[in-house]
Parts: C-alpha cells; structure tokens; sequence
C-alpha cells in the first residue's frame, strides 16, 4: 500500500504534466480542425441555436479543403524531401564523428561532446541570421563560388533565399541531435568484438559492416527519429533563409494560424502532419524491426 | 621444423619489458601452455602471435616464414578470448559461420561446416539461440567452435576458463582436451592457473617477469623445478634454505640452520657452499607416531604445530628442530577419522633423498 502510494508520488507530476500539457492541448486542436473559422478569425461557437434549435457546429471543410487542392499536399511532400534529405546527411556526416568520439582516448572524449553541444548556448534565431550572413550574395563563400563558376562561363548563382539554404541550415541545426544518441550507442561497443572479428578473418570494412554498424543501429534509429520529426514541422529556418519559394509545411500552419486567421485549417494541417508522421514512423519502425531480426 | 617459433621477443611499455628476450619452439599438435602470474608477460606474448601487438625486435615464425608483417586477419591463427566475444547480434551459427564468410566460401558449404561445428561441440539444437539466451559454459563452446571452424594452423586460448565456476571448469578440461586430439589443431593456451596447465598440457612455458623460467612437459616441471619461482609457484612446495657441505655425484648433503644435515638430489653441477633452498612437496612426506628408518630417508622428529583438515587430505605443519616449519600432507583414507594427530602432538616425519631437490640462488 505505502508502496503504491510512493509510485504515485513519483509519477503523479509527470504524469498530470502531460495530461494537462499535452493530450488536452492535443485533444483541442483535433476539436478545432472539425470547427468553423470565427468571423474575425479564433473559432466559431461549438454549439449554434438557430432556426434548426440547438445543435453541434462541427464541420469536415477544413479536411476538404485540404484534399480539394492539390497544392497543400505538395507542400507536404515537399517537406518530407527536405526532412529526407536533412536526416540523410546528418546521418552520414554524424556518424564518423560519433565514431571519431568514441574512439578517441577517454580524457578527450568529453570535450569533443562539449564541443558538439556547444551551439545550444548561443540563441537559435542567431545561428540562423548566421548563416544569412554566410550565404548572402557578398559572402566570401558567394563570392569565391561563383568566381569559380565563372571561370567556366557560368552564370553566378545566389545561394541565400534557396532551398539549398533551407536544407543547409536543417542539417546543421539537427547534426547534435544524430551525435548524440550514435555517439552514447558506439560507446558502449565492446573492442573485444571488433579484435574478436579481425582474427577471424574481418578486414577493416568488413568489420565496419558487419559488427559496428548492426550494433549501431538502435542509435540510427534515435537520431534518425530525433532529426526527421522535428524538421516535419520546422518553420523558423525556411522562413528566413528559404525566401519566397523555400516555404515548408510548418511555415504554412504559422501562416493560417497567425496571418490569415484560418484556426481550424491550421489545426486541420497539423493533426495531418502528425497522422502523416505517424505512418511514416510506424512503417519505418516496422521494416526497421524486421531487418534487425533477419540480419541478426 | 616447429610449426611455430618465436625467436628473441622483445616488447616493452615504455620502461616496461613485459616480454623480455623470449624463445621457444612449438611443434604441430601439441597442447602447449604459458603460465605465469599476472603481467607476467604471457598475454603480452599470445597478442604478438595473434597480431595484435608486433615485437620490437625478434621473429614469429610460422612453418619458417615471418609473420611479423602479416595482419591479424591474414594470419592462420584464431583466438578464443577470455571474454569469449561472441557478436551479439548473430545468432549461434551465424557466429560460427563468420570466419567462413569471411573466406568467402559457397553458402551450401558453410552450411554443412556451421553444422558439423555445432555437432563437435554438442549444440546441434542451439544454431538459432542468441549469444545472450546461452549459458556461460555454452558460449564457451561456441567460442570454440567459431574458432575452429575454419581449421587454423594455431588456435590461441586466453583464459578461456576463468569465468566458469569450478565444476564446469573442470568439466570444460576434459572437453577441451578431448576436442583438442579430435581436431588434431596446435593449442596455445594462457593461464594463471598451475592445476589447469598441469592437467591439460603436452608442454608448459612458466613465465616470470617477461621471460621463460622454465619449459617442460608437466611431470618435470612439478617434480624437477629448475628454480625457486617454479618450485613455489606450481603447487605447494616446503622451501627451506641450505646450504650444500657435501656435493656428490647423484647425492648430496645440505646443511639446515636449525635442523641439521639432510641428504638431498643433486640437480646436477652444484658444488660445496652453494646457498639455496631445498624444494620439498608436501605429498612426499610421510609423517607417523614412529617410523621405522629406511637407507636413502631423511628422518626427523617434531611436534604439530597446526593442521588444516580439507576432507580429502588433512595438511599437517610440523616444527622440526628450531623454527623450521615443514608442511605435509596425509590421505584421509580411513573412514570415520577425521584427524589423526592435534596441535601439539610429537610426530615424526621422512622423506626420501630423492623427494627434495636443491634449488641454487
């Protein structure tokens, strides 16, 4: 009895935190997608008394609107390319550095996560400006860049407002988050397994391939998990790097939200983004689940 | 030619010479063991052969070619490690079929090969089971197995026993042993463990401090120490400090501070007023109320100083003359009487010339 009583006392916060952060939050834009937009924008009455009496004033416009242009889904599946190609490259350039971390001498090994982190402790909004700086037309990256194109007669190209610049910044703003969990997998690895695989024969690629990658892969999936989601719905990025025609789904749900007052739209897009990420995530975790178990 | 020889290793850490000066040969099929205590230098040593370290100076030859050069992955030599390091992540025939596919070798015969593997080290029914669902003494066999699957020139084992419990080590032995004359495959085994070397070896190398007290076959080394370390170190040994007076042929007689003139093997080229210790197990000395003296016996008279009762033997140490302690041990072979004499009763003990050996500093 005293027992369950502790449990509660532990969990009880966390617990009434999410419920009242969290799932009713959730729970309201669920509602809000099936509601009309106000008149001047918020929500209209849930409940209308009208020449019909009293009744629900619940609607699937927003849906429809949705799925009546074809636009809204290119959108997302615009989103979901850039979310693709940023966890991509944050996975192959995150991964030899985790392996760089984890292999090198114990001492070094906490500064060289330090390092990693150390972005975290300027403002978000600031690195993102940065890199307008870095990119913008009189960068020396500009600069040298199309200096060297046009040695070959080719035009010079702006690098800033593209989505090139969008997907630049996903990459570094998310390569922490695919350190990180690789880096605390590839800790653990025990070195007797890769001696173990070289005596018998492994090369240093095989036994890449065939004992540190497999091993890995439970902290693949975090980063990859860690990076894709967050980018899905993402808006800061593109809105000041991406220019006019670098725009993702997350910058459209800001939009209906705050410019054009659209609330049931906005929480239409997002409860879509989530069931969207949802399937994607489960599949993955599916095939994931099954090749771990046909490979291992 | 040896199938293996090792000529003049030298591996230092820093000041450290943890092999210093080290040669031996060993030959095709032989179960040979290097055993010393910790940082004696026998890790060290199998990690040259192995690949895994390179000697600063001296040769590893295999059938007379210099492996030094050759990478881990090229050498014809496989190592079970103490910690077995079985991959996770593959079942128990994908780990045995590793070193296979390593080679590149068809699947149907890797198939057939995993399959006789598993059969020789009785897990037949265990293939598909993960390294973590099997027991300590299974995932042995199966280090085993993954070891030898592909028929290595040498099969390097280090310390692959000291994680089990007692019994299944000593169950493991006769396996290893068993296992070892099916393959017909040359075994260098590491250990710290005397009784395990003594049970499974053709050949011991006892190491000390980075070099080769001794090499021998078990009985020598137990019955013919060639030094004070190997004396102690393997099994229980009295070591008692003498001095020769009378140095003959075969004979010899020492001088005891203490206890007085005691006859002795002659280990061969020791003169009179060398110094050094005489080497005397306890299990060769008899001790009784009274015993009757036969020519060639060292006897003596003492008392029981204290005893120690293990149930197969009881270990009696006996003061002779002035504080010399002497152990002995006595076969509790009559049922019902668990001690035959208590502290402080006056005894007698003997033992042959030829029992203690006369070790010089």
């Amino acid at each position: 009895m005293t027992r369950n009583i502790g449990k509660w006392l532990i969990s009880g916060p966390p617990v009434f935190y999410l419920a009242v952060f969290f799932v009713i939050p959730t729970f309201i834009m669920v509602l809000a997608s099936f509601r009309h937009a106000g008149e001047f924008g918020g929500l209209a009455p849930i409940f209308l008394h009208d020449v019909r009496g009293a009744h629900l004033n619940l609607t699937l416009e927003s849906y429809r609107e949705y799925f009546s242009d074809f636009i809204y889904s290119r959108l997302f599946i615009k989103t979901l390319i850039y979310a693709l190609v940023t966890t991509f490259f944050c996975l192959v350039t995150a991964y030899p550095l985790a392996l760089l971390i984890a292999g090198s001498e114990k001492r070094h090994r906490d500064l060289l996560v330090l390092l990693v982190i150390l972005p975290f402790w300027s403002n978000f909004l600031i690195r993102i400006y940065a890199w307008m700086i870095i990119l913008g037309p009189q960068s020396a990256l500009s600069v040298g860049l199309n200096g060297f194109l046009g040695m070959f007669g080719i035009e010079p190209v702006g690098l800033l407002f593209t989505p090139f610049a969008v997907v630049l910044c996903l990459i570094y703003v998310q390569l922490p988050f695919m350190v990180l969990p690789l880096y605390a997998n590839l800790e653990k690895h025990d070195p007797a397994l890769l001696d173990a695989a070289q005596d018998l024969g492994a090369n240093s690629w095989q036994r890449f391939w065939r004992i540190t990658f497999p091993l890995s892969l439970p902290g693949v999936y975090a980063g990859i998990a860690l990076v894709f989601i967050p980018v899905l719905g993402i808006f800061a990025v593109p809105d000041i790097l991406g220019g006019t025609g670098g725009i993702m789904i997350g910058n459209l749900i800001k939009q209906e939200f705050l410019e054009a007052r659209d609330w049931p739209f906005g929480s239409a897009l997002s409860i879509i983004l989530t069931l969207g990420a949802l399937c994607i995530v489960g599949v993955a975790a599916m095939v994931a689940g099954r090749t771990v178990k046909n490979d291992a | 030619m040896a199938l293996l020889e090792l000529r003049n290793i030298v591996r230092s850490f820093g000041d450290f010479a943890a092999v210093d000066g080290v040669s031996m040969m060993i030959e095709s099929g032989e179960f040979f063991t290097l055993l010393g205590p910790s940082g004696c230098g026998k890790t060290t040593l199998l990690r040259m052969i192995a690949g895994f370290d390179a000697p600063q100076s001296g040769e590893i030859l295999l059938d007379g070619k210099d492996l030094v050069a050759t990478p881990p992955e090229k050498r014809p030599i496989h190592t079970v490690f103490q910690s077995y390091a079985l991959f996770p992540h593959m079942t128990v025939a994908q780990n045995i079929a590793f070193p296979l596919r390593m080679r590149k070798i068809g699947k149907a015969e890797i198939n057939e090969r995993v399959k006789e593997a598993l059969d020789d080290v009785r897990l037949s029914d265990r293939g598909g089971r993960f390294p973590g669902e099997l027991s300590g003494g299974q995932r042995q066999r199966v280090a085993l197995a993954r070891a030898l699957v592909s028929r290595p020139r040498l099969l390097l084992l280090d310390e692959p026993l000291a994680a089990l419990d007692m019994k299944l080590r000593e169950q493991m032995q006769l396996e290893l042993i068993n296992l070892q004359k099916e393959v017909g495959i040359t075994f260098i085994y590491v250990t710290h463990d005397q009784t395990e070397a003594l049970a499974l070896s053709h050949r011991i190398a006892v190491m000390n401090g980075g070099k080769v007290e001794q090499l021998d076959e078990p009985s020598k080394i137990y019955d013919c120490p060639r030094n004070r370390f190997v004396a102690d170190f393997i099994g229980t040994c009295n070591l008692i400090e003498a001095k020769v007076t009378v140095a003959g042929e075969e004979k010899m007689v020492l001088e005891i501070d203490g206890l007085g003139e005691v006859t002795a093997r002659n280990p061969g080229g020791e003169l009179t007023g060398s110094k050094g210790v005489l080497a005397l197990r306890p299990e060769k000395i008899k001790i009784g109320q009274q015993i009757a003296l036969e020519s060639g016996e060292n006897r003596f008279r003492g008392k029981v100083h204290d005893f120690l009762y293990m149930g197969d033997v009881t270990v009696y140490i006996v003061e002779v003359g002035e504080g010399v302690h002497i152990e002995a041990l006595l076969p509790n072979s009559a049922a019902g009487r668990p001690r035959i004499f208590a502290a402080g009763d006056p005894v007698e003990i003997s033992w042959r010339y030829d029992a203690g050996v006369f070790l010089n500093d």
